[in-house]
C-alpha cells in the first residue's frame, strides 16, 4: 500500500496543513518507508485479536451532576488572538 | 561542592538547622544557570522573580511552624508541556509561545504541595515528539557530557538540567521512552510509572493512551521521593487508577536476593551497541552476585514495537493537536479565510516532525485505512502486552538496555526519521503495555553514560526503585559531567 | 397522486438537562452572557481531559429505553475529528460504533392510520458552541459546547412530509415525558435535521437522498420536506438525476439553499476516545433507570379511552404533556368524573393557561380543587353556567368551590316550589311567547327558560326549568 503524492496532499488538507512542494515530496517518500515498516504488522495473524485502546481494565469512571465554578471571563479571553463582545471574533465562516 | 549536589536528606536536615535557606537554594539554581545554561539550553523559561518570591515564603514559613516535607524548598524543572499557571507553556513549539495556561496540572498543584520551587521550563521536542530533543523550535538542547551530542528527547531539558545540576530534580513526560532516554543518555535516574499511576491533567497531550508524567532524578532514592509526592488516583483523570500508594522509601532495602530477572534476547542482539551491551552484562553479573538470579527471555513481538507505535502514537497525536487551530489560543497566522487561518496558523506553527506525525496519524486513520493501520496496531500491542504478561508470571522484572546507543551526535540523524525511530526500540514495549519503566546509569562507554532499563509489573514501582536502588549501591556513582566538548 | 413514494428520515438532537456539562463541571443554564459558563476542559485548552457526568448516562438511557431501544452492556466513546470553530478540541466527543440505545422504535397516527417508525440508534454526545455573524467575521460563544446531547436517528420508514412531522411531535412528546430535556425547539434542546429521497412505487432501492439543515420549527420541517418532495419529483420528471447534497432551508424565502455536496463530504476519523474509559452497563444499573421511567403518552391515551371512555381527540390533547397527563390523572384519583374533568381541562383549564402563558401546574386550581367543582356540577348542586364563574373565581383565587358557592349563594335551586313560582310568573307576564309556543316556534321555550334564569340569578336548575315550563305550557 504505497501512499501517492496526491494522497498525502488530501491527507495534508484533512489536517489542515498546507505543504510546500518540496515538503509534499519528502513527506511521500518519508511517509512510504515508515508504512512500509507497518506493512511489517501484516507478518501476523490478528484474527480474533482484541485491539488495546487502554492498557488498563477500567469502567465506569464517572462524576457526580455537580456545577463547579466555570473560569472568568478575562481568563477566558486571555490568550484569545481576537475578541470582540466576551466573544472569540475569527474570519467569517463560510458554508463551503 | 554545589549545594544542589547534596542528597535530599542532607539538604532537609541543613534547611532544618536552618544553616542554609530556600532562597540559597534557588540562588544556587539561579547561578548554575546563568553559568552553564547558555551552552545546555535546558531552560525555555526561567522564573527567577516567582522562584526567589516563593523561597521568601517558605523560609518566612517555615521560621514559624516546624516540619517541612522533603521536597520543600527544592528547586525543580518542570517540562514545557506540563501546564503552569501564571508561566508560559509552550511545548517547545512556535506555536504555543505565547501561551499562558489559565490552570495548573495536577502534578504542579502536587509539588507545590509539597513546597518545591518551580525554577523554569524545561525545554524539550516539540510537543514531545522526538529523541534527540533537535526538534525543539526554539533551541536544541546539549548533552552536559559532551557539548556537541544530544542528550535525548524528548525531555532533554529536564535531563540535562539534572545532570549539569541546574535544578534538584525535574518532571518529563515518557510517551515512547521520553524519561528514560534523556535518562540514559545523560547519566540520570529516569522513572516512567505504570500508566494510571501519575494524572495525566495538565500535561499537553501527545499520544494519550501512552503519555505518563514522570521524574528525572540524580538518584533512585530521590525518584522515590518525587514519586510519593506525584503519585495518586485524580478525579480530574478518568485514566487515572485508583489504587493505594505504598511507602516507596521504605521499598529502597537494598536486598535482590532471589530476584528473578528476565533478559529479553530481542533487546541485547542486533543493533545494540557492543560497548552499551558490555556494561548491560557486567550490571547483571552485579545483580546475580547481589542474590538475583539471571535468565534470558523472549519478548516475541517486541520487533514489531516500533510499527505499533509508529501508528498508535501519531494518531492520536493528529487528534490531539488538531486543537492549535488559532481560534482560542495559539500564534494565529492569517490568510483570506478562515481555512486559510486554520493552514497558515498549523503550516507556520508546527515544525517538520510535528507535521510529519500529524501526516502519518491522520493517514492511519483515514477512511479506508483505518483498519489496515490503526486497528492492526492496536491488535499487535495486544499481543505485545500479552508477552509481558507471560513473562511476569515467571519474573518479577525485565531488564535491558535503555537504549542501543550511547548519546549520538547533533544534526546526525535528524534527516533521518527511521534511525531516530529506531532508537526507541527498548523503550517502546513498556509504554505500548502500560508498563512502569525506570533507566538507571549503569556505566560510561567512551565517556558517555549507559542506562540500564528495568521493567516492572504494572503497579510494581516500589519493586523497580528496590531494584535499581540495590544496583546503584552495589556500583560506583558516575563522576560529574564536565559540560566539554564542542557545541557543534 | 405523484409516481414517486417519498422517503424520510430524522436525525434528532435533543439537549439532556443536567445540571453541568457531560465532561466538566460547567453549568448548562440557559442564557447566560456569553463565555461565562465554560472552564480549561470545554474549551478545550492544552492539556485538559474528560470525565463523564453520570447523570447524562442515566439520561441517554432513559431516553433510549422510552423510545424501545435495546440498551448496550458495552458501550464506549469515539472521537469525530473536524475543524470548526464552534468545535475547541477540534473533535466532538461521540459514539461510533457502541451507542448506549439501537433497535427502537415509536408509533405515529396520521389520518386514523397507525405506524410504527424505526429507531436506528441513540447515542450520547457533546453539543458544539455558537456562531454569531458580525460584518465580515464569526463570533463564538462557547458556552454550549459539552451540554450533554442525545442523536436519535430514525429507519428510513417516513413516506411523508405529514409522518415526519407526526415523528417529531411523538419524540417530541415520550422525551418530555422522561423528563431528561425540556425538549424547547425555540432554545435549542430540540434540532432536527432531516434526509428525504424520493423512488418509483414498488421500486426497492432508495433514491439519492438530500439532507435538509437548519430546521428550527416543526412547520419548517414540514414545510421544507414538502419543498423537497415537490423539487425531487420536478427533477426526476424531466429526467434528472439527484445530487446528494446538504441544503440549508432558509425560513425567510422558504427555499433550499446548497451547503456541500457529496464531494466535499468529511471524513470525520473515528477512533475509540483515550482519555474516557468504557461502560459496561449492568442489569441493576438498567433496571434501576427503567423503573424510573413514567407511564408513557400511548400507554396513558390507550387507558383514558378504554377505561374512562374518554374519545380519542380528548386523549391525545390530554396526553400531549406529561404535566397535563399527571394533572387530569390526579384530578380523577380525587373523586372527579373523567370525562367532566378532561372536558374542563382542555376546555376552560387550558384557554386560561394559555392565554395567561401558564404552565398546568403553575394555576391556582389544583386538581383537587377542580375535582371539588366538579363534583358539585355533578352532584346537580351547581348549574355548568354557574360552574364557569365558579371556575373564574377559582382560578384568581385558588379558594375551594364548596367555599366560593357559599359565599357568593351560588348553590342550585332545584326545589321545585320555587322554581314552579318562578315559571307560573314569567308564563304569566309573557302571553307572546304563549301564543308563539302554540304556533310551534321551539325559539319560545328557550326565551322563557332564559327569563326563570334570569329572576333566579342563574341558579335554578335548568333541566327543572324546562321540564316545569312545558308542563305549564301544556296546562294552558
Amino acid at each position: 500500500m504505497a501512499i501517492t503524492k496526491t494522497e498525502v496532499e488530501h491527507v495534508a488538507n484533512l489536517a489542515r496543513l498546507t505543504l510546500t512542494e518540496e515538503e509534499t515530496e519528502q513527506f511521500t517518500d518519508q511517509l512510504n518507508r515508515i508504512l512500509q515498516m507497518a506493512e511489517k504488522l501484516n507478518e501476523l495473524d490478528t484474527t480474533g485479536i482484541e485491539p488495546t485502546s487502554h492498557v488498563l481494565p477500567m469502567a465506569n469512571v464517572m462524576r457526580e451532576d455537580e456545577v463547579r465554578p466555570s473560569l472568568p471571563l478575562e481568563k477566558v479571553l486571555l490568550n484569545a488572538p481576537d475578541q470582540k463582545d466576551g466573544l472569540v471574533r475569527v474570519p467569517a465562516v463560510f458554508e463551503g | 561542592m554545589s549545594l544542589l549536589r547534596g542528597s535530599l536528606q542532607e539538604i532537609h536536615s541543613r534547611l532544618a538547622k536552618k544553616e542554609i535557606t530556600s532562597v540559597d537554594l534557588v540562588q544556587e539554581s539561579l547561578k548554575r544557570i546563568q553559568e552553564v545554561d547558555g551552552d545546555v539550553r535546558a531552560f525555555l523559561l526561567v522564573d527567577e522573580e516567582g522562584a526567589l518570591k516563593r523561597a521568601n515564603e517558605l523560609d518566612e514559613k517555615y521560621s514559624k511552624e516546624g516540619t517541612r516535607g522533603l521536597l520543600a524548598s527544592l528547586p525543580v524543572g518542570v517540562k514545557d508541556n506540563i501546564c503552569t499557571e501564571g508561566l508560559t507553556t509552550t511545548c517547545g513549539s512556535q506555536l504555543l509561545a505565547n501561551y499562558q495556561p489559565v490552570y495548573n496540572a495536577t502534578v504542579v498543584e502536587k509539588l507545590h504541595n509539597a513546597d518545591a520551587i518551580t525554577i523554569g521550563k524545561m525545554n524539550m521536542d516539540e510537543f514531545a515528539m522526538g529523541s534527540s530533543n533537535e526538534n525543539s523550535s526554539f533551541s536544541p538542547v546539549h548533552n552536559p557530557w559532551d557539548l556537541s551530542t544530544v542528550p535525548g528527547g524528548s525531555s532533554g531539558g529536564s535531563a540535562a538540567a539534572v545532570a549539569a545540576g541546574e535544578v534538584y530534580f525535574a518532571l518529563g513526560s515518557d510517551t515512547g521512552g521520553s524519561i528514560r532516554q534523556p535518562a540514559a543518555f545523560t547519566g540520570t535516574v529516569g522513572l516512567k510509572p505504570t500508566y494510571g499511576l501519575i494524572s495525566r491533567y495538565g500535561l499537553v497531550a501527545f499520544a494519550s493512551s501512552l503519555d505518563q508524567i514522570g521524574p528525572l532524578t540524580k538518584n533512585v532514592e530521590d525518584s522515590a521521593y518525587v514519586l510519593q509526592a506525584i503519585a495518586g488516583h485524580d478525579r480530574y483523570d478518568s485514566t487515572s487508577a485508583n489504587v493505594e500508594i505504598p511507602d516507596y522509601l521504605s521499598a529502597l532495602t537494598g536486598d535482590v536476593k532471589g530476584l528473578r530477572v528476565g533478559v529479553p534476547k530481542e533487546m541485547m542482539g542486533e543493533g545494540i551497541d557492543p560497548g552499551v551491551k558490555a556494561l548491560i552484562q557486567k550490571s547483571l553479573d552485579t545483580l546475580e552476585s547481589l542474590g538475583a538470579t539471571i535468565e534470558e527471555v523472549s519478548l516475541p513481538h517486541s520487533e514489531y514495537a516500533v510499527a505499533t507505535y509508529y501508528l498508535i502514537a501519531p494518531a492520536e497525536a493528529s487528534s490531539n493537536l488538531a486543537r492549535f487551530d488559532g481560534v482560542r489560543y495559539g500564534a494565529r497566522k492569517y490568510g483570506e479565510n478562515l481555512i486559510d487561518l486554520y493552514h497558515e496558523t498549523r503550516s507556520k506553527g508546527f515544525g517538520p516532525e510535528v507535521k510529519r506525525r500529524i501526516m502519518l496519524g491522520t493517514y492511519a486513520l483515514s477512511s479506508g485505512y483505518y483498519d489496515a493501520y490503526y486497528k492492526k496496531a492496536q491488535q499487535v500491542r495486544t499481543l505485545i502486552a500479552q508477552d509481558f504478561e507471560q513473562l511476569f508470571a515467571k519474573y518479577d522484572v525485565i531488564m535491558g538496555p535503555t537504549t542501543p546507543t550511547t548519546a549520538f551526535k547533533l544534526n546526525e540523524r535528524i534527516d533521518d526519521p527511521m534511525t531516530m525511530y529506531a532508537n526507541d526500540m527498548c523503550t517502546i514495549p513498556a509504554n505500548l503495555a502500560g508498563l512502569p519503566g525506570i533507566s538507571v546509569p549503569c556505566g560510561l562507554s567512551d565517556g558517555l553514560p549507559v542506562g540500564l532499563q528495568i521493567i516492572g509489573k504494572p503497579f510494581a514501582e516500589s519493586t523497580l526503585l528496590r531494584v535499581a536502588h540495590a544496583f546503584e549501591q552495589a556500583t560506583d556513582r558516575l563522576p560529574e559531567p564536565k559540560l566539554g566538548g564542542s557545541r557543534a | 397522486m405523484s409516481k414517486y413514494e417519498t422517503v424520510v428520515g430524522l436525525e434528532v438532537h435533543v439537549e439532556l438537562h443536567t445540571k453541568s456539562k457531560i465532561f466538566c463541571g460547567c453549568s448548562t443554564t440557559f442564557g447566560a452572557a456569553p463565555n461565562t459558563q465554560t472552564c480549561p476542559i470545554c474549551l478545550g485548552h492544552p492539556g485538559v481531559l474528560p470525565v463523564l457526568n453520570r447523570e447524562a448516562v442515566n439520561f441517554a438511557m432513559k431516553a433510549a429505553m422510552a423510545l424501545n431501544c435495546e440498551i448496550a452492556t458495552h458501550s464506549k466513546f469515539d472521537r469525530k475529528n473536524y475543524f470548526y470553530p464552534d468545535c475547541p478540541k477540534a473533535y466532538q466527543i461521540s459514539q461510533f460504533d457502541q451507542p448506549i440505545g439501537e433497535n427502537g422504535w415509536l408509533e405515529i397516527e396520521v389520518d386514523g392510520v397507525k405506524k410504527r417508525i424505526g429507531i436506528t440508534r441513540l447515542h450520547l454526545e457533546e453539543d458544539a458552541g455558537k456562531l454569531t455573524h458580525d460584518d465580515d467575521a464569526t463570533l463564538v460563544d462557547f458556552n454550549r459546547v459539552g451540554m450533554p446531547l442525545v442523536e436519535i436517528v430514525s429507519e428510513p420508514d417516513l413516506r411523508s412530509p405529514a409522518e415526519a412531522k407526526a415523528y417529531l411531535e411523538k419524540l417530541k412528546s415520550i422525551i418530555q415525558y422522561t423528563g431528561v430535556s425540556d425538549v424547547k425547539l425555540e432554545e435549542g434542546s430540540l434540532r432536527c435535521d432531516a434526509n428525504i429521497s424520493l423512488r418509483p412505487y414498488g421500486q426497492e432501492k432508495f433514491g439519492t437522498r438530500t439532507e435538509l439543515k437548519n430546521l428550527n420549527s416543526f412547520r419548517n420541517i414540514e414545510r421544507s420536506l414538502q419543498y423537497e418532495e415537490v423539487r425531487q419529483a420536478k427533477a426526476l420528471d424531466a429526467g434528472e438525476t439527484i445530487t446528494q447534497q446538504t441544503l440549508r432551508w432558509n425560513e425567510e424565502t422558504n427555499e433550499v439553499k446548497v451547503m456541500r455536496s457529496k464531494e466535499q463530504a468529511h471524513d470525520y476519523r473515528y477512533f475509540p476516545e483515550p482519555d474516557l474509559v468504557s461502560l459496561v452497563i449492568s442489569d441493576e444499573w438498567k433496571e434501576e433507570i427503567r423503573s424510573s421511567i413514567p407511564e408513557l403518552p400511548d400507554s396513558r391515551k390507550a387507558c383514558y379511552i378504554k377505561d374512562w371512555g374518554l374519545s380519542g381527540y380528548d386523549a391525545d390533547q390530554l396526553t400531549v404533556t406529561r404535566n397535563v397527563a399527571d394533572y387530569f390523572e390526579q384530578t380523577v384519583q380525587a373523586g372527579a368524573d373523567a370525562k367532566l374533568a378532561a372536558n374542563w381541562i382542555t376546555g376552560d383549564l387550558m384557554g386560561y393557561l394559555n392565554s395567561h402563558n401558564l404552565e398546568i401546574h403553575q394555576s391556582n386550581v389544583t386538581p383537587t380543587l377542580l375535582a371539588g367543582m366538579v363534583d358539585l356540577l355533578q352532584k346537580g348542586t351547581i348549574s355548568s353556567k354557574i360552574a364557569k364563574t365558579v371556575f373564574k373565581e377559582m382560578v384568581e383565587t385558588g379558594k375551594e368551590a364548596t367555599k366560593i358557592v357559599e359565599e357568593k349563594g351560588l348553590v342550585q335551586i332545584s326545589d321545585e316550589g320555587a322554581i314552579r313560582s318562578e315559571v307560573v310568573k314569567v308564563i304569566q307576564a309573557n302571553p307572546q311567547s304563549i301564543d308563539d309556543f302554540k304556533n310551534g316556534k321551539d325559539r319560545a321555550l328557550g326565551f322563557l327558560v332564559g327569563q326563570v334564569m334570569k329572576a333566579t340569578k342563574g341558579k335554578a336548575n335548568p333541566q327543572m326549568v324546562n321540564e316545569m315550563i312545558r308542563e305549564e305550557l301544556s296546562k294552558l
